[in-house]
């Protein structure tokens, strides 16, 4: 449905897009994820027409739209805080669109009234837009953009300005709206947990590259590369190089702690090779003795420990010095603990719950 | 309570201000336009209408009605000339002009470091029959002295616009500058083109900004007599002229003060209407 082909943008000597490639399905809700100056919001506005490429194409439904200016595109964008026409009351601001496109008034009114309605704001048309609370002003954004039932609907960190609990309550309104219109979304944002939350496939987006493109569940489970697995949830770290075993395994020798087993990728099997052994912090356990029922275990005490109601979390020093964290369900309704601070501890893991990284993967 | 009492302080500098530079020379106005003349100019104290009568005589109502007409003409010219050239300048400058924003902003105010007199006076110069303009206008191959401005309406409007354009800019600038360039963004992504996208968002939001230009321009434009007696070559009479001839020539201070009086009260009450019935923010309007 939008193909993105090859787009790179400069901005003098800083490269923000660098060679970007991205298809995305009829329908789907796909985010782009990165760190601040990773270059989404130029990719969206690029997608917008609101910037136009160095080099590269845009194909919309199998039309070239690269050299469409932005208000000839039928692609339409909800803006980081909103940018509501303050001069217009709710009902003017999301009939822009149409009366740009000379809809007859009456037509007009209907679909406006419509959108009110999906938006829960039937009957307020006449309110100023400075009156209304963030989310309200989020959802008349929304419904201003797809009053016009683009093919392509941008969101540009749409959700940035609210605080968290009426963010999780839109992230669902939004995702509940998006299966309705069946719109294609394509929703930036810096915030991982949404990006997971709301998404058929999230772009993870590094130094103006995507670093890895896939469902939330691949993009956390199997990131590519320590970028990911880093912005991405949670990782624990420990540096060290790699060797195969007498028994022909792959392991990773960390120095003053241990030997892990591993399982690089095929291209990266190669002796030798400094790399990062890294495994989620909800994915290690906590043993008072070493333990002989997982595949790797390390050593270490713990420096200070966090109840968080779902879960406690430790964070711990290696023998190596190394600090990692480690995330424990609290499935026990106890007022005793089993670890306190100062104990010393083993943590361990099974291989498969491990991610090793070596060569361009550490960057 | 420091704060309260700093602004306090402040507050008196205005009120001073205000009371010694605006109200008593208005008051002192108002005052004489009810006294007589001196037998050779000056104001005599004692009371009279006659002033106001005057006024109300027929032929002093159609000079003055004519020069009226003629001042309103020629401020409304300029102040749509100013609009015209103003607004696109005031968005060149905030958003095309980049890195050199700061400097071009400058130029737009160095010409008030040089007296006004001089200013006109050099277009004087610029627009004479063997100026600079019909010199170049020669190089180029329009034949010799092809334009024949001076002492004409355009060389007065020129002047006008030349030295109002300035208050326009400014104003809007401040305006436009105030201006989320998001909403443009937004406005081009929802389909309106660059007219669209100038008159439904960035005129709309720049209201206060052009009606307080407008007023800047406008009133003094209107009460203008310095630059149609040069470049125009006093060849007609605005209202400007008018007044000044009562305090300068005829010296018949009482009758001037009268003059301004009305002319006070018919802005006034413009500025009222255009205040109850324009659909600009008023608050605004004044500030």
């Amino acid at each position: 449905m939008l193909q993105v082909i090859g787009v790179s943008k400069k901005f003098g000597q800083k490269t923000a897009l660098n060679s970007i490639d991205l298809n995305v399905s009829h329908g789907e809700f796909v985010s782009i994820l990165g760190p601040s100056g990773c270059g989404k919001t130029t990719l969206l506005r690029i997608l917008a027409g609101l910037e136009k490429p160095d080099s590269g194409k845009l194909i919309l439904d199998e039309k070239d739209i690269t050299q469409v200016s932005a208000h000839h595109r039928d692609v339409h964008t909800v803006f980081q805080r909103y940018a509501l026409f303050p001069h217009m009351n709710i009902f003017d601001n999301v009939a822009f669109g149409l009366r740009c496109s000379r809809v007859a008034e009456p037509e007009v009114k209907r679909r406006v009234d419509e959108m009110l309605e999906l938006a829960n704001l039937s009957g307020q048309g006449k309110r100023t837009v400075t009156s209304l609370s963030g989310g309200e002003q989020q959802r008349v954004a929304l419904i201003r953009a797809l009053v016009n039932m683009p093919k392509l609907l941008l969101l540009d960190e749409p959700l940035g300005a609210l605080d968290l609990k009426l963010r999780l309550q839109l992230q669902q309104e939004l995702v509940a709206i998006q299966r309705r219109v069946k719109t294609t979304f394509v929703f930036v944002t810096h915030d991982q947990q949404e990006a997971l939350n709301m998404s058929d496939r999230v772009a993870v987006m590094n130094k103006a590259k995507i670093v890895q493109l896939g469902t939330p569940l691949e993009i956390y489970e199997f990131p590519k590369c320590l970028f990911v697995a880093n912005f991405v949830g949670n990782i624990n770290r420990m540096d060290g190089k790699l060797r195969q075993d007498d028994a022909g395994r792959w392991v990773c020798d960390v120095e003053s702690l241990g030997t892990y087993f591993v399982e690089p990728t095929e291209e990266n099997k190669v002796a030798g090779q400094p790399g990062a052994l890294c495994v989620r912090s909800e994915k290690l356990s906590l043993f008072s003795r070493k333990p002989s029922t997982v595949d790797n275990v390390a050593e270490g005490s713990i420096r200070a420990l966090t109840y968080l109601g779902t879960h406690t979390q430790f964070d711990l020093t290696l023998k190596n010095g190394t600090g990692i964290q480690v995330f424990q369900q609290n499935t026990q309704k106890t007022a005793k603990k089993v670890f306190q601070a100062g104990d010393k501890v083993f943590v361990g893991w099974h291989t498969a719950q491990s991610h090793y990284f070596t060569g361009n993967q550490l960057q | 309570m420091i704060q309260g009492l700093r602004y306090r302080r402040f507050s008196g500098v205005a009120w001073f201000w205000a009371l010694s530079l605006v109200i008593a020379p208005l008051l002192y106005v108002v005052i004489i336009s009810f006294m007589s003349r001196g037998a050779y100019g000056g104001v005599v104290w004692t009371m009279t209408l006659d002033n106001y009568l005057r006024i109300a005589e027929p032929d002093n109502l159609a000079i003055l009605g004519a020069s009226l007409t003629r001042s309103v003409g020629l401020a409304f010219v300029t102040t749509l000339m100013c609009v015209a050239v103003g607004f696109p300048l005031a968005l060149f400058l905030v958003f095309r002009s980049g890195r050199f924003r700061q400097a071009l902003f400058f130029l737009l105010i160095i010409p008030f470091w040089t007296n006004f007199l001089i200013r006109t006076y050099a277009w004087m110069v610029l627009l004479s029959d063997n100026g600079w303009i019909n010199h170049l206008l020669e190089k180029i191959g329009f034949g010799p002295q092809a334009l024949n401005w001076l002492f004409t309406p355009q060389a007065v409007l020129i002047g006008m616009f030349y030295n109002y354009l300035p208050y326009m800019a400014m104003s809007l600038y401040v305006s436009v500058e105030k201006l989320d360039p998001k909403l443009l963004d937004a406005a081009a992504d929802l389909g309106a083109g660059p007219l669209k996208r100038f008159f439904k968002v960035i005129v709309p939001l720049c209201g206060p900004g052009l009606a307080a230009g407008s007023i800047m321009v406008f009133i003094p434009a209107m009460g203008e007599f310095v630059i149609p007696d040069i470049l125009g070559g006093g060849t007609s009479l605005f209202i400007g002229n008018l007044l000044a001839q009562q305090f300068l020539v005829v010296r018949h201070w009482p009758y001037g003060a009268a003059l301004s009086v009305v002319l006070m009260v018919l802005v006034g009450v413009c500025i009222a209407l255009f205040e109850k019935y324009g659909n600009g923010s008023k608050e605004d309007l004044l500030a």
